[in-house]
Order: structure tokens, then sequence, then C-alpha cells
């Protein structure tokens, strides 16, 4: 045995893993080699200890043109020739490292990962969650990945049209940063990420090799690091301008019709996109290190290796058209070299002029060991669900005290503070922008609109990890029926903590199963996806927190809906409920339970069958143009909603009922698959039949009007009270 | 009329600008390289929004020795209509077709929103279509908006006229509050002396059709299409 166990630890492999190394190669690793199997048998490249359960996700549907993993991200068709490509990822351990950097460098990856199969980009959303904003390193974090997303997303002309941010202490000192993108290729423009066919050329575009993000994959992604040890030379470094240039380029080569495959070099840089590269088509490959264009002398093979430096892909051509493709770059003054050739021996040769560095079967680095932990359930759980919310006593607060505490909480409160720093609008596709339920993009050239959203709420999927799952994808697809999207496909990045420990591993897998369930139950696919392990700080792990990115077809882009309320005298109704309820079971999971009586506690629940009805019930009444606003009635409950729709539509409501009872739980709880509307009162028969004909209840609470929010006997705020609580909120609470 | 899109390698509002002349207003229109010098047969150039070279020196800063920008100097010279929108208005003014400089916004954050202007000289070839003090509505989207010249310069734009839009309230007043970037007098677009080169921070081109949520950027672009034809 020669090798230490620090050497080990450095890339995150276990003395057992390199044991199993050393067996299947039956000799022991270079240095570079056992480099290289540290990246690719890394959690965040082998996907260790979740491709088991990614397994039962489901991934078929007549629309998806590609199985999920064959692919940089995955694809679906829209009709009209055209196809959506999407894939969502996170960026939370070199976030919390260096957040402008680590954020910045998330959004050029996933941006890579849709380029590459061919696509344009046509939109970033962001999912973040931080720690509360009263401690001022949450809000440098905060403040410093806003800016970083700002910075790279607005340079490379693509919009950021949405997301979501929460805020708790789970993820103090573990922020979790998750970008997605979404890109549109006509279908016969698709280019894959096989690479094959002997004497085919390896050609690395882009930035030149530089010694930043080494072990990014093994060591920042794929362990947790509670010691002081300095961490920043794993976090890469930028350069937006560039990663402009080469989306032109690469787009510009796609179309000369000569390129065979592509990839871009992400995790584990150079390894990991020539060795999945191959393996795809189960051919090898040789390549010359010493052609890499370098940005400093002395690097050594394991440095150029396992270098994550941004902004490069590796493209695959006929030696044929080497010369017309290479030209295209040339125009765009972008740098590329000949790095080498598939072969068809199944092994990866990485040599440096004349010495060979590493020689490896591309079956073993792409066959890690997969790891299925015995789940059990945290102790936490006995409490948190034992909670009697029956007993808990109505706040001497005012309703009004209350609601507008709720506004201004940063969960809740309005986002133009982050959105105004995105360019949301480029490429002027945008119709709805951020700050709806979901964002609509148009398609040129069609009648079509997609709708896009991020969700995930890790409060509900602490308390209970398999309904959290569930209402995780129930309420992406609640956002998308809002604004009258179809559901047809998902994209998910699953932030947890440490896999090894049962009560983590027991949080993955209810979440996926309850994930799975969702799916099948509103038959979707899930194309795409990442997985972040190892969110903990000094041991405590993140709340579970799986985050879904969910695309939405509107076949008209006519039919659809926004959240504010327009006309006066228009009525509101609850879809999904057939009165405003006062069960107290509501409150589980609630931001109110939180902000208000100190818990994070409760059972969250749904029906998913419901769930089902009422979104198809609101595509449909949108469909038919009865609803004048449509909005998801979600975190701070039924109160909430119904004031963020006064405020985006500066118009008040009035309510038509009286609420008795437990006013708390009737305001502010949290009962999933509701939705409130507004119509003409001539369009309330309509609405009703149709409703009747989807099995789903609703009820009519009130009217649009006045200059208040009012509920008699409860309350009544001034519009612009509730504005100045909801718009101002996050910027005061920067300070 | 026929649009020339100027086109440097971190432009991005290159295929907006592109769609609005083509499909939106149904006139010619074709990129031009900043590599190339060729701008025969065009009536109007056009400088999208964009980080023309990222943008890490000043904005526009190298962009300004882009083997193109000879030609649209000259062009400028022969009176053809220039508009730099953006990122083009910076590289305008950067190659001295306009005078002033661009710098940081003074609450130093990109701003993305709808913003108010008020035309403060409809006499210009690229707002002959609106009246005097009329407001647009129209989006903003830069980091480094907030217009500067010296006392001298400032006096003669004034004195020429050549301050075309001003950052106003809806109602047309120009306040502090109304104005997203700390532009010197709340200055959003001005003309050189001639009249025939615009630079203006505002997109119009994001502004041409009702889905997008206001068409009033189709004056400016109908105002230069009245002018050539």
């Amino acid at each position: 045995m020669s090798v230490s166990k620090e050497t080990l630890d450095e890339i995150a492999l276990s003395q057992m893993e390199y044991e199993a190394i050393v067996e299947r190669l039956g000799r022991e690793p270079t240095s570079v080699e056992l480099g290289m199997f540290g990246s690719m048998w890394s959690e965040h490249c082998g996907y260790k200890h979740s491709k088991l359960l990614l397994r039962q996700l489901p991934s078929s549907s007549p629309r998806m043109l590609v199985l999920p993993g064959e692919e940089n991200a995955g694809v679906v068709d829209i009709g009209d020739g055209l196809a959506v490509v999407m894939k969502i990822e996170s960026h939370n351990h070199p976030s919390a490292v260096e957040p402008f950097q680590g954020a910045a460098t998330g959004v050029g990856g996933i941006v890579r990962d849709i380029f590459a199969m061919g696509a344009r980009p046509i939109a970033l959303l962001n999912s973040l969650r931080f720690g509360p904003l009263d401690e001022v390193q949450n809000r440098n974090l905060f403040r410093g990945v806003v800016a970083g997303i700002s910075w790279y997303g607005n340079c490379i002309g693509v919009p950021d049209v949405g997301g979501e941010v929460s805020f708790s202490s789970s993820y103090s000192g573990n922020p979790l940063v998750n970008a997605m993108c979404v890109g549109l290729v006509e279908k016969g423009g698709m280019v894959r990420a096989k690479a094959s066919g002997r004497g085919n050329l390896l050609i690395l575009v882009g930035a030149d090799t530089g010694r930043d993000g080494i072990h990014g994959a093994s060591g920042l992604a794929s362990r947790t690091f509670e010691d002081e040890r300095e961490m920043r030379p794993t976090v890469q470094v930028g350069n937006p301008f560039l990663e402009k240039v080469l989306i032109e380029a690469c787009l510009e080569a796609v179309a000369t019709g000569y390129i065979l495959a592509m990839q871009d070099l992400g995790a584990a840089g150079l390894t990991s996109t020539v060795v999945e590269s191959v393996a795809r088509s189960g051919s090898g490959a040789r390549i010359d290190i010493g052609k890499v264009l370098r940005r400093e002398d002395g690097m050594t093979a394991y440095e150029i290796m396992l270098s994550e430096s941004q902004e490069r892909m590796l493209v695959v051509v006929s030696a044929e058209h080497e010369k017309a493709v290479r030209h295209v770059f040339d125009k765009w003054d972008v740098e590329s070299i000949i790095l080498g050739e598939i072969t068809e021996d199944g092994m990866v040769s990485v040599y440096d002029g004349d010495t060979m560095e590493a020689c490896l079967p591309v079956d073993v680095l792409t066959d890690p060991p997969l790891y299925r932990v015995h789940g059990v359930p945290p102790a936490y759980l006995e409490e948190t669900q034992s909670i009697d919310l029956a007993a808990l006593p109505i706040p001497t607060e005012t309703p009004e005290s209350i609601l507008l505490r709720l506004l201004s909480f940063p969960d809740i409160a309005g986002k133009e503070w982050i959105f105004r720093q995105y360019d949301h609008q480029v490429q002027t596709n945008t119709l709805q922008a951020p700050g709806g339920d979901a964002a609509v993009l148009r398609i040129k050239g069609t009648g079509k609109s997609i709708a896009l959203t991020t969700d995930g709420n890790g409060r509900y999927c602490y308390l209970d990890p398999f309904v959290g799952g569930i209402i995780a994808v129930a309420e992406a697809c609640r956002n998308l029926a809002c604004v009258g999207a179809e559901p047809i496909a998902l994209t998910d990045c699953l932030n947890f903590g440490n896999p090894e420990r049962p009560e983590v591993y027991y949080q993955l897998e209810q979440c996926v199963d309850g994930m799975t369930k969702a799916c099948q139950e509103m038959d979707l696919p899930v194309i795409s996806g990442n997985v972040s392990l190892y969110n903990e700080t000094r041991g405590v792990a993140i709340w579970p927190t799986p985050v879904i990115g969910a695309l939405g077809l509107i076949e008209d882009s006519g039919k659809q809906c926004t959240i504010a309320f327009k006309d006066e005298g228009d009525v509101v109704v609850l879809l999904g409920a057939s009165d405003v309820s006062d069960d107290v079971q509501s409150l589980s999971g609630s931001v109110y339970l939180e902000i208000v009586h100190g818990k994070v506690a409760g059972v969250p629940y749904i029906d998913l069958a419901l769930e089902v009805s009422v979104q198809r019930l609101c595509r449909r009444a949108i469909y038919d143009g009865l609803l004048h606003s449509a909005h998801d009635c979600a975190d701070g409950g039924l109160a909430v909603c119904l004031t963020e729709s006064c405020v985006t539509g500066a118009v008040g409501f009035i309510a038509g009922l009286t609420i008795n009872g437990r006013w708390d739980a009737a305001l502010f709880g949290e009962a999933q698959s509701r939705i409130v509307v507004s119509l003409s009162a001539d369009a309330l028969p309509a609405l009703e039949k149709l409703a009747a004909e989807h099995g789903v209840p609703l009820v009519q609470i009130g009217s649009v009007g006045g200059a208040t929010f009012s509920l008699p006997g409860l309350l009544d705020v001034a519009l612009d009270d509730l504005e100045v609580a909801w718009k101002g909120a996050l910027e005061k609470a920067l300070g | 009329m026929k649009f020339g899109i100027v086109v440097f390698p971190g432009t991005w509002s290159d295929g907006d600008c592109y769609h609005v002349a083509k499909t939106v207003l149904g006139q010619d229109a074709r990129y031009v390289w900043h590599k190339d010098r060729d701008v025969s047969g065009l009536d109007c150039l056009v400088l999208p929004g964009g980080f023309s070279y990222g943008d890490y020196l000043r904005t526009g800063a190298i962009a300004r020795f882009s083997p193109v920008m000879e030609e649209i100097d000259s062009f400028a010279n022969r009176g053809g209509l220039v508009i730099g929108i953006c990122n083009g208005f910076q590289i305008l003014c950067e190659a001295g077709l306009l005078p002033g400089v661009l710098t940081r916004n003074h609450n130093v954050q990109f701003r993305c929103q709808w913003v108010d202007l008020r035309v403060e000289n409809p006499n210009t070839s690229f707002t002959s279509g609106c009246s005097q003090g009329q407001v647009l509505r129209i989006p903003i989207s830069h980091g480094e908006g907030n217009y500067y010249a010296d006392p001298d310069t400032l006096a003669s734009l004034i004195a020429k006229d050549q301050i075309a839009f001003r950052y106003s309230t809806p109602q047309g007043e120009i306040t502090a509050d109304a104005n997203p970037n700390g532009s010197l007098e709340n200055i959003a677009g001005i003309v050189n002396d001639r009249g025939n080169v615009l630079g203006m921070m505002p997109h119009p081109e994001r502004c041409c059709e009702d889905a997008l949520g206001g068409t009033d950027g189709r004056i400016i672009f109908e105002s230069m299409m009245q002018v050539v034809a």
C-alpha cells in the first residue's frame, strides 16, 4: 500500500475504494491516475450515494428526446420542430467559500451544459437559500451571490427570469445556490455528447487552463469541510465575456454541421469530459496534454487533468472538417487546439508529449461503487410530528400586525431588489417577468410560450421528507397552472447533508420517493438533474431541500394569466376548498408557526388527487378565458396570497365571508392545492360548472376593489402600508 | 429602409434589434461584423447593447478600436443615421462620436427596470414622431449608465439642444427619484451637434410590441424611418 491517508482524504476516496481500484486495475494507480479516479468516483461525478435512488424517478414521456444522464441536459419536444433543453445544477460549496465567483461560475457551468447540445440558452433561473439576514455573514453571502449571478448572467445576454429564495438558520454557513438554464434548439440541430469514431479529433476550445478549481469535484463538492482549511483555490474564477463568445462560436460551429459531439468542461475538468464523452460510445481516447494552453508555467499533468478552469469546451470533429470548424473559432478569437483523438481500445491514454501519464480503462473510471445506506428516521421527527397544534395559543397580537410581519419576512417579501439586478428582458421573449408564479417566455415564430419556475420547501421536507418531496413537485406544477401552462418536464437538484449518515440518507430516500409518487401521479418525467450532498456545518445537515425546476407549455400565448387583480368588482374565488378552513393542521410547517410561535413543527399534508384536479381546472379556466388572475396560495397562506394579488394589481380586496374560530389558521395556514382566482361576476357560473366537472370544490371569498385589504371583523389595512411592508423589506433587511 | 446592426464579440441586443427592424417594422436589415468595413447600402447603423469586450476595462474602451469604428465615423460624417443603445451609447462616447462618458451607476448595482423618459427635443431624426415633453416608457438594463460631462460640454449640449431624453416621473417631472443611475441632469440620451447620431441608455428595441409590455420604442425607430423615407 503506497498511498497515504492524507492523499486519499484530499481526493475524498476511502481506503476500500482505493483497494477496489487496485484490484480492478491489477496494479497501483500513478498519481495522475489516482487524481482521475478521485474525480470520477467522487460523489459529484459518480453519484455514489444517489444513483440507485435516482433511477426510480419517472424518466419517460413521449416528448423526451434523450434519456436522462445520457447527455449534458434533458431535452423535450415542444412541437413546431423545436425542442427545449434544460437542467439545474448546484454550486453550493463554491458559493459558501467565495459567494461572488462561486455563484457566477455556477451560472457559467449550467449555461455550457445547454449550448453543448447545440441549443441557444434562452433563460436562467436561480433557487437560493441562506441563513437569516440578521447575521452579517449571511447578508454578505446573499449580496455576493446575487452580485455574482448578476455579473455573469447579464454579460452573456441570457435573461434571468425567475427563481426563489428562502432564509433559515438551517442554511447558515451552507448557502444553497442552484442555477437552472433553459435552451431552445431545432430538433435537427441537436448535438450529442457521445464521442465515437476512431481517428476523429478531440478539439479543446476556449480558455487557457490554470490552477483554479483543482479538486473542486472531489474535495469541495463531495465531503463536508468543517475545519478551517483554506478552500479558496478550489473555487474557479469566471470570465463571462469569454463565455458569451464561446456561446456564439460554438453555435456557429454547430451550424456548419460538422460537429460530431460536444461537451463542456465542468466538474473534474478535462478528466471527466474526455472520459464521459467516450464512455457513452464505449470508445477510448488518446490525448496529449502537452498541447493544452496554460495560464502559467510549471503545471503538472495532475493539475492539467483536474483543473476546473471555466469557459472550456471539448468538440469532436472528423479530421476532414477540423479546419472548417477551427476557422469559426478563429473568427471569434477563441483558441482551439487538437487535444487528441478517439480510439477504439476502451482506454483513456494521457500523454505529455511522449511520456505516458495515465492509461485507464474507461469502464472502470465510470463505474464507481454505488452505495445504499440503511436509512433511519431522524430523532427530531418524533418531537416535531407530535406537536398538538390545537393547543397553540391564539396570539394576542392583531391579525393586521401579524400580516405585516409576514409580508416583511424575507421569504415572502417582494424580490424586486434581486431581480432588478438581473437582465430579465434581453432576447425580447419575456412575457411574464420575475415576480409572478412562473415566468413566461414566448417562442418566436410560433404562437406558443413556455412557462418556467423553481420550487422547493425545505421546511416541509424537514418535517416530512416524503410529503415534502410530493409538495415540491406539486407546488412547482401549481405555479405553472397559475399562468395557464401544462407541465411537460422537470429537472431537479437534490440538496442534502452527508448521505453516509443514516438519518440524512433517510431524508434523501423519502424525498425521492415522494417526488417519484408525485411525478407518477402527474405523469411527468424528470429529464435531468444534479445532486449536492455533504451540505453540513459543524455536523448539522441543512434542511433536506429538493429543488424542482419545472417547464410548462402554453399552446396559445394569448391564453395566460398573471397574479395581479385587475378590475374593480371582480369576484374572488378560492379553488380547491369549499370554505376558508380554520383547521389548525394547516399551520404545520407554516411560516406563521415559525415567525409568530418560533416553531418548526407539525406534519404537512397533501391530497395528490385533489391537487391534480385543481391544476387541471385552473389551466382549463384560463384557457377558456374565464380568469383575470390566478395565484398559488403558498408560503404565508391565504392572507399573503390575497395581499400579493392586491399589491401587484394596485387594487384592494374586500372579503365577503366571515371567518370564525382559529383566524390564524384561516389566514396563515398553508393547506395545499389552493389557488386564488379573480374573474368577472358574469363568468362565475361557467367557472362553477367547470369546477363541478373537474370535481373541485370552490368558494367565493370576496371581491376586488377599494384601496384597502379588508377582512371585516379581522383587519382592514391600507394598500400603501401593505406595499411598503412587502416591497421594501428585503432592502431594509440588508441594511 | 435598411438597418445595419453592428456586432461586437460581446454584443447581445443584436438579435433583438434585428427582430424589431425585420419582423416588427418590416424593414430590411443585416448584421455588420465588427471586423468588417462594408457598410454600403445601409441607411442606419445600430450599435446594440451588450458587453462588447466584456467591459472589464471601461465600457466601450476596446470596442472603439474595432475596424468597423472607422467606417461608422465616416458614415456619420456623411450624414448617415447612427443609433447607439446602451453599450452602443458607451462605445459612441468612447469613440468621440458623442461627448461625455458613462460611469458606474451611483447605486453601484446593475439595474433592469422600466423607466420614464421625457422627450427634450422632438426635432431630431430619432424623436420626430414625439411631441415636446412627451413621456416614453422604456426599459433600462445596465450597470454603467451614469452620464457625465464637464460643465462646458454640458452647457454646450444644452445650448445646442442636444439632450434628447431625460429620466422623469410618469408625469414628466425631472426628479432625483426618477433618475435610476445618477446621470448628470437626468440625461438618458443625447445627439451629436449635427443631429444624426443618437446615444441612449434605455432599450427601445425591448418595447416595440404589446406582448412585451409597451410599444413606445417603436416611435424612435419609426421617426428614423420617416427621415429616410
